[in-house]
């Protein structure tokens, strides 16, 4: 097993100063106080050297298993709240899983009758660690977006955190996310959280947008990360008016200019980031000048230690931040020259690359290419629209047409019937886009499919 | 609305939208020299399923496209009912 001089996340909480804390909806926790203190009633020693399996129901007690497991784990596979339990035989086979934590929440499975099974609580009682050497923690996390079974991707503490050392900001943070911590983009926050020396207010399933919202401003919250799609959602609840952060982030999905322009005049004191990164792929660049896209200059330079490239119209990158590789499966993960395929396509304008979409995304209309994101990006453009989905309908004619359900922004009622708003959303699409990529037929609907990732629902035909 | 001024209403609208000429709707006009194009077509069948509630033709698997207005007509007349 690989030794290293890299510290572990708990080394990070050692010399802590002050009490910091994770907040979920019921409870908090003083993270620091694992530094002499365990969630997992004093047997971490149960589970050294193995490979553990992250299975609790709620994030708060995810959060202090995972300081107390790096270092001391083989590897940490973090299972995500809606993993489908019809691939925990498959993810445990896979990782060679022979050890499981969980909380009281935590699916009744039969799989995870493993050798050994520890209990963890959201709360920290005292305990004495027994000095042992610091392993290098193999951190799994598993892809999202397939009704497969998840790829698992490797990656490793130094890697996950390689994006920080010049981005960590400084002065009193308040992390507040409307992330799951168990997936990549909601692992960065937790992660720069106790790196930073900062505290983090979690989210919690099922917990409406407003009251998320009132619980974020109560904290105090500084720094406030999620999908466009969580924002545009936070944007419709007038909750969003208690919080005022100095810093706004999206990432996970295409952040549009009219998600981006909404959160400039919401939190006019923020800086409004969009990010872009990927499971697989790390981190690659945050863009802070408020617009949509990147920088055409980005793929020419290396920026920390990042490389990218367009090669058939996608985007490629190469990074310390990467997943080493997939457990299990004959999937490789980077190309021969070590570039990632992020499946994300993107289109020079101007001086800047626009994403357009995800490759498995295209929508064939007679042979004519759609990406629904481009299409809802022109709709989002509209003065009266908070969010829209763009997807296919099967047409006797050409294969395919697409179609739009769009959500209105609430508040004071125009006199335009939503005849009319149809109407002007289809002269604004007709003024911006081909014919062919004007949607057949737009609904008004109350509201739109989130995936758990915080993600709109795309299905296909 | 009729089923077939319905048509012919969404006719008229795709045929301005896409910036085309619409040929008289006659029953024994040909579809194809009716001034539409196939995607001013297939936004038609989408245009018509949300205002008649039918798709008579993705719904069958053997429908065939008919080849004159007044087929065309006649065939979202029968599925509608």
């Amino acid at each position: 097993m690989a030794r290293t001089e890299a510290p572990s996340l708990r080394r990070h909480i050692e010399d802590a100063t002050s009490e910091r804390f994770f907040w979920d909806r019921d409870a908090r926790a003083c993270f620091t106080y694992l530094a002499g203190g365990t969630s997992l009633g004093g047997r971490l020693g149960e589970l050294a050297g193995r490979s553990v399996l992250l299975a609790t129901a709620g994030q708060l007690a995810a959060a202090l298993a995972l300081i107390e497991l790096d270092g001391v784990a083989r590897r940490i596979t973090v299972l995500p709240p809606d993993a489908d339990p019809a691939h925990f035989g498959a993810l445990i086979a896979g990782a060679e899983i022979d050890a499981v934590v969980v909380d009281r929440g935590s699916p009744a499975h039969a799989v995870f009758d493993l050798p050994v099974r520890v209990a963890c609580a959201p709360a920290i009682g005292a305990f004495e660690r027994k000095p042992a050497p610091a392993l290098q923690t193999e951190w799994v996390l598993l892809t999202s977006g397939t009704t497969d079974v998840p790829k698992m991707a490797v990656h490793t503490l130094a890697g996950l955190t390689t994006a920080f050392a010049a981005t960590q900001p400084g002065g009193d943070v308040i992390w507040g996310t409307f992330y799951d911590i168990r997936r990549y983009g909601g692992l960065q926050i937790f992660l720069r959280t106790v790196l930073g020396g900062a505290s983090l207010v979690l989210s919690s399933a099922g917990e409406p947008v407003g009251a998320h919202l009132e619980r974020l401003a109560r904290h105090g919250v500084t720094h406030v990360l999620g999908t466009p799609t969580h924002w545009r959602r936070a944007l419709m609840s007038p909750a969003i008016q208690k919080i005022s952060p100095r810093y706004v982030r999206l990432s996970g999905e295409i952040a549009d200019q009219a998600v981006l322009d909404s959160l400039r005049s919401a939190f006019p004191q923020a800086m409004v980031s969009h990010a872009y990164a990927s499971t697989e792929a790390g981190v690659a660049f945050a863009v802070n000048d408020g617009l949509a896209g990147f920088p055409a200059s980005f793929v020419e330079e290396v920026r920390s230690g990042v490389e990218m490239k367009v090669e058939d119209d996608s985007l490629r990158i190469r990074s310390p931040g990467a997943a080493s590789r997939y457990i299990g499966g004959a999937a490789t993960l980077a190309g021969k020259d070590g570039f990632v395929d992020t499946d994300d396509m993107v289109e020079m304008r101007g001086d800047r690359y626009i994403f357009t979409g995800r490759r498995g995304g295209i929508i064939n209309i007679g042979g004519l290419k759609v990406h629904p994101e481009e299409i809802e990006a022109v709709i989002n453009r509209h003065p009266r629209v908070r969010m829209s989905l763009v997807r296919p309908r099967k047409n006797p004619v050409t294969g395919s047409v697409v179609i739009a359900d769009v959500v209105l922004k609430s508040g004071a009622e125009p006199a335009a019937t939503p005849a009319e708003v149809k109407d002007d959303i289809l002269k604004l699409c007709r003024d911006a886009l081909p014919v062919y990529k004007v949607p057949a037929a737009i609904s008004i609907v109350p509201e739109i499919d989130v995936a758990a990732t915080g993600k709109l629902v795309r299905r296909h035909v | 609305m009729s089923v077939k001024l319905t048509i012919v209403d969404q006719m008229e609208k795709i045929a301005r939208e896409h910036g085309k000429i619409l040929a008289p709707l006659r029953d024994d006009l040909v579809l194809l020299d009716s001034g539409l194009d196939s995607l001013g077509f297939a936004v038609l069948v989408a245009r018509l399923e949300d205002r008649l509630g039918v798709d008579p033709f993705t719904a069958s698997e053997d429908a065939m496209f008919p080849v004159t207005f007044g087929d065309f007509v006649k065939v979202y007349e029968n599925g509608a009912h």
